[in-house]
């Protein structure tokens, strides 16, 4: 007996049963289902302005720094005041989003960005996000051909541009994000996933927290104003 | 690892005489439960997210053969591979085996307290492979060749300046003259020495909090990122994940992280909770090119349906080694395997047996603190009495304590007997203690009068004076 359908045969046993039908239709529309179970009010209750408000506290509680600009057209000079106030070189590795495209980059001639994933040596990254959840403060960024994912973790320090519109209130609207997008199975999910909350840490030592155990040491988020009631996915 | 489960009264001693160990657990003891408090303050849900949580661990237990054969069809359409494992050596085999197919040199971990269950470093480097541990506290006691002491901070026993000595032994071609006294300038020091490592691994092994049945996806919870290195530089990804971690949807798992993080470090959200479905894309510019599961059992199944069952609902989250009296006292590796405190107390013997592990249920005052702080509610004091009367039953303790055991049964099912002799031993010890009060030798009682006094009782047993105080109210007696 393989390995597989002998553990399976013990657990059915443990069950006191065989594998029935009934059951297996149980599980089959549990999952089709998908049904939420509790989700806590403190953010489902708020308005779209107040959701954007407690992700920004939720998030600067774990040390996110925030930072909100009002178009998308501030966004390469608030890239570069952040780099200039943190003592950072004006260079980054940015992830080869089209949505990143239409930022006006040329503007900050100085600025020197390459594009694609992390290298060893590249110091600052930029990504876009999928989604932000207001609940804990938390980024919510997905894999994929134009946003790898060691954009998130190599760097020493991590920005992201992020949307009011983009900032939704439980992980649960993350979760249909994702099942809003096209296809069918398990293909149709991103290979990963990133709920990002707050820079890398550790309390190994001693139980006090130190930043940047191995992840980036800084997140910042670039916030852009637009509508928060208008959702762009 | 081998236990050492066996010799728990003697490593709970030397814990107890460790003032490096004190000194620790002190800090620890103190930090966990006020930073869980606080989150649970901030979260009026928090009971009503408990029993959420813990029903949809007891429908995936009952229903745990067919998610698991959805997890696996979906984890093979989103082109991984799920390897099953009867036991540790199953699980070490496949692990071994899927290294040697890259001709893997060195093989970066995130922390997985079922690798330590199935010993797999060890097996790795017998077979010419070298396993980097990532996770800080997993690598500072990997340098130290000990087993981890908790199982979300495994070096909780240590002090920095332990840490320093780990380090400065280790890191030899470092100059001698740093100065790496305090936690950032260690934390520095780990994180300068271990990204070379992350580039070069060929394989990069991580546990999982959650494997999800709808999707084929594996979860894990990090707070530093090197879960997330380990599992994406490399080529090759390895989950090691103990078939009890599947949950149905990814509704399911957004609930348990609510509690997870809450429970465990006080944390509202850890750092990263990252979800993982099979490998690299077609088109994307990262990420590994397979991704391989080892599914291990390992004497789960084996709980299923019986008086055990319940612990399999466990998210190992550790809030009831932090709020343990006894865990906190003599830290984990007195427990002498991978699992500690109540939580260990409970599953180590049903995965190593009760011969081997008998001590730990027995090491519980029943204070019940545990189970009052468990997310998923799990019952650990009465399953530890299982455990009592199983031993009991088999006569694996000692024939003087099993007879003293059989003989406070036989009359503690006589309430007139029982409350006779109880109220004669009150008037003797109360009157035997005087007017000091208490006792600073006892015959049987050496254990607890070694180190501290014995208080005498008042004279009156508790019954008596319950008695009283009701005829006095004018409610009758107790019944």
């Amino acid at each position: 007996m393989s390995a597989r359908d002998d553990i399976l045969a013990r657990i059915r046993s443990g069950l006191g049963r065989g594998a029935s039908a009934g059951e297996a239709d149980a599980v089959a529309a549990r999952v089709a289902a998908h049904r939420r179970n509790l989700i806590p009010a403190r953010a489902a209750a708020l308005d779209p302005a107040g959701r954007v408000q407690l992700f920004v506290t939720m998030a600067e509680a774990v040390q996110t720094t925030v930072e909100r600009v009002s178009r998308d057209i501030d966004i390469p000079g608030e890239v570069a005041r952040y780099l200039a106030a943190e003592n950072l070189p004006a260079e980054l590795k940015m992830a080869p989003d089209p949505t990143l495209d239409t930022i006006p980059w040329d503007e900050r001639p100085l600025l020197n960005i390459r594009r694609g994933k992390a290298e060893p040596g590249d110091a600052v990254s930029l990504t876009p996000c999928l989604a932000a959840i207001a609940e804990t403060g938390t980024l919510m960024l997905v894999s994929g051909e134009t946003t790898p994912t060691t954009l998130n973790f190599l760097p020493d320090t991590h920005i992201v541009v992020l949307h009011a519109s983009q900032v939704v209130a439980a992980y649960e609207d993350g979760w249909d994000l994702l099942r809003d997008r096209k296809g069918e199975g398990p293909l149709a999910l991103p290979r990963v996933v990133n709920f990002i909350t707050g820079p890398s840490r550790t309390g190994d030592i001693e139980q006090k927290i130190e930043l940047g155990a191995h992840g980036p040491r800084r997140l910042h988020v670039i916030l852009v104003d637009d509508d928060p009631a208008r959702r762009q996915h | 690892m081998d236990p050492t489960s066996r010799a728990f009264i003697e490593n709970a001693h030397a814990g107890l005489a460790n003032p490096v160990l004190r000194r620790a657990l002190g800090i620890a003891g103190a930090g966990f439960p006020a930073r869980r408090a606080e989150a649970i303050a901030r979260l009026p849900e928090f009971e009503a997210l408990r029993d959420e949580g813990k029903a949809i661990k007891d429908h995936t237990i009952a229903h745990l053969d067919h998610y698991l054969e959805l997890y696996e069809k979906n984890v093979t359409a989103a082109g991984g591979t799920v390897h099953w494992a009867r036991d540790a050596a199953e699980a070490r085999a496949a692990v071994l085996q899927i290294c040697r197919s890259a001709d893997a040199k060195i093989v970066t971990k995130g922390k997985s307290m079922v690798a330590e269950e199935i010993a797999l470093n060890d097996h790795l480097e017998k077979n010419g492979i070298t396993p980097v541990e990532t996770d800080l506290g997993e690598y500072i006691i990997q340098l130290r060749h000990e087993p981890p002491s908790h199982i979300i901070a495994p070096a909780i026993h240590l002090m920095k300046e332990q840490v320093e000595d780990t380090f400065r032994t280790a890191h030899t071609d470092l100059d001698s003259a740093r100065i790496i006294a305090e936690a950032p300038q260690l934390c520095a020091e780990a994180r300068a020495v271990l990204r070379p490592q992350f580039l070069a691994a060929d394989v990069g092994i991580t546990g999982a909090n959650f494997l999800v049945a709808e999707t084929g996806s594996s979860i894990i919870v990090t707070n530093e990122g090197n879960g997330d290195l380990t599992q994406t530089l490399p080529k090759i990804h390895i989950v090691v994940a103990s078939l009890e971690k599947i949950v149905p949807t990814l509704e399911d798992a957004a609930t348990l992280l609510r509690l997870l993080a809450r429970s465990a470090t006080g944390q509202e959200f850890s750092s990263y909770t990252t979800m993982s479905t099979g490998p690299r894309r077609p088109g994307d510019i990262d990420g590994p090119e397979q991704y391989h599961v080892v599914l291990v059992d390992n004497g789960r199944s084996a709980m299923v349906g019986g008086e055990f069952q319940e612990m399999l609902r466990c998210l190992r989250c550790a809030a009831c080694l932090n709020h343990c009296p006894v865990y906190t006292a003599i830290g984990g590796h007195a427990y002498g395997w991978v699992y500690p405190g109540p939580m260990g107390a409970v599953l180590t013997p049903a995965l190593i047996g009760i011969a081997e592990a008998g001590h730990l249920p027995n090491a519980s005052s029943f204070c019940g603190r545990c189970e009052s702080v468990c997310p998923v509610r799990i019952p650990l004091p009465k399953m530890m009495r299982h455990w009592r009367e199983r031993q009991f039953v088999q006569h694996q303790i000692a024939p003087a304590y099993r007879a003293g055991l059989a003989w406070w049964a036989w009359v503690a099912q006589r309430p007139a007997l029982y409350h006779a002799l109880v109220e004669v031993k009150a008037r003797l010890l109360g009157w035997l203690g005087g007017a000091r009060g208490r006792f600073r030798a006892l015959p049987l009682a050496g254990g607890w009068t070694q180190i501290r006094d014995m208080p005498a009782p008042e004279g009156r047993s508790f019954h008596a004076l319950w008695a009283a105080r009701q005829r006095a109210q004018g409610t009758g007696g107790p019944r």
